[in-house]
């Protein structure tokens, strides 16, 4: 492993929100990284500071102590310009209500943030067509979000979330509003991202979801107290049928 | 034991010999629970015993074939139809553990659920990277594999629900001021049975 393939690293992370006697501490001291090729999922129950990780995770919101270093960009040299502009180029959001916009087609909805970076339009939807493919909706391009089903919007979303290259995922309980079927077909989708050369984070509490990482991490009050890591051949099954 | 049902409904399919009942068993579960010849042969002759197969042809390679009677067939139909029903007869080495635990001095219960919690998860990653390595069944065979596989993968989430739901449970009460160590208790028990009461009449 090269450090080129390091696209996230929380060194030292702390988040407080408000100050003195009534200051809760969000997150405490972690540190975490994420490679190309890796989905990290991040567990933990309500109030251990999952969602705080990932907001800061995504520059979202600076960390009231420790570093982010995105791609090897330290967040906290950046001006907010090149904060922006390094989120729009090198991440990619995906939320449990997909966060698509009503009035935009499918293709116009994963164009946005190429186009928000200076593309135009008509230079934006051939990456943007190709990302549908890969979540298989190329053939919904046309489609607005309402005419898709919550799965499709879903994909369309990681669609979104990976368009021009962009590679590091960061995934709030994708499939907290799907059911169970349609909730495994986006996490297939979001791991073959990731087997293409991506990098994520999937916060969720759903351990059967989860279970798709490579690695756990589990948070309790904000701190790291323990990582469940994938072996790379599984002892528990002999394996596929001929 | 559904061994015995399994070889039978095999053989409903027509007449095998041991060996190739093994590997009917084995392809059929995915090699999940691998039987050896000797448990075959066991499990045949008590069939035979009881009605249920009889002995078939010899071919050229002097294999034994057996086949199914009326009889099996029957019991392979109220096998299908009837449903499997768990029973508690064997002890939950968990269950146990975490309702010892709970009861002891200076034991992390934290600490106890997220080791067992992290294990929960690991076997939960393996079970879906090896299912992950196949899409969608292409084969009667893959499908029964996917169906063996994903009620493993429900088992391993039902224990790490369970494990969430006990912490939560044990959290709520410490907070009410429970889940206080279990002192021994020094009152001698009392040995044998324990003495019948007398149950008030309705």
């Amino acid at each position: 492993m090269t450090g080129s393939d390091l696209l996230l690293e929380l060194d030292g992370v702390s988040m407080q929100y408000g100050r003195g006697e009534t200051a809760i501490t969000a997150l405490a001291g972690v540190d975490l990284s994420v490679r190309r090729g890796e989905l990290v999922a991040v567990m933990g129950a309500s109030g251990s500071g999952k969602s705080t990780l990932l907001t800061v995770a995504g520059g979202l919101t600076p960390p009231t102590s420790g570093e982010v270093i995105v791609e090897g960009h330290w967040l906290s040299q950046l001006s907010a310009r090149e904060l922006a502009t390094l989120r729009r180029r090198s991440l990619g959001f995906v939320f449990q209500d997909f966060n698509l916009i009503p009035s935009l087609t499918a293709l116009e909805n994963v164009s946005l943030p190429l186009e928000l970076d200076g593309w135009t339009s008509k230079k934006a939807h051939r990456p943007a067509l190709d990302a549908l493919n890969v979540v298989e909706l190329g053939d919904r391009a046309n489609h607005f979000p309402s005419d898709l089903s919550g799965g499709q919007q879903q994909r369309v979303a990681i669609a979104r979330a990976v368009v021009g290259g962009r590679s590091l995922i960061l995934a709030d309980e994708p499939t907290g509003a799907l059911d169970s079927t349609t909730g495994e077909l986006v996490l297939r989708m979001l791991r073959s991202r990731v087997d293409a050369g991506a990098g994520g984070i999937l916060v969720t509490h759903d351990a059967r979801h989860a279970a798709w990482a490579d690695r756990i991490v589990f948070l309790r009050d904000g701190r790291i107290v323990d990582e469940s890591r994938a072996s790379a051949v599984s002892s528990l099954l002999s394996g596929l049928p001929a | 034991m559904s061994v015995r049902q399994s070889l039978l409904a095999i053989l409903n399919q027509g007449p095998c010999y041991g060996y190739q009942l093994r590997a009917e068993f084995d392809r059929r579960t995915g090699s999940t629970w691998p039987l050896n010849v000797g448990q075959i042969y066991n499990t045949l002759d008590r069939l035979e015993r009881d009605g249920l197969v009889q002995k078939a042809d010899i071919d050229a390679d002097g294999q034994n074939y057996v086949e199914i009677t009326t009889a099996g067939r029957a019991e392979v139909a109220e096998w299908l139809g009837s449903p499997v029903v768990r029973t508690m007869a064997t002890r939950d080495e968990l269950a146990i553990k975490l309702a010892i635990a709970v009861t002891l001095p200076g034991v992390d219960i934290a600490q106890v659920i997220q080791v067992q919690r992290t294990q929960a998860m690991r076997t939960l990653q393996e079970l879906t990277r090896t299912k992950n390595a196949t899409a969608d069944p292409e084969s009667s065979e893959q499908l029964a594999w996917l169906l063996v596989i994903d009620l493993l993968i429900f088992a391993a989430e039902a224990e790490a629900r369970w494990l969430d739901h006990s912490e939560h449970r044990l959290a709520r009460a410490r907070s009410a001021g429970l889940a206080e160590p279990l002192p021994l208790n020094t009152a001698v028990p009392k040995r044998g049975r324990p003495a019948k009461t007398v149950q008030a009449s309705a």
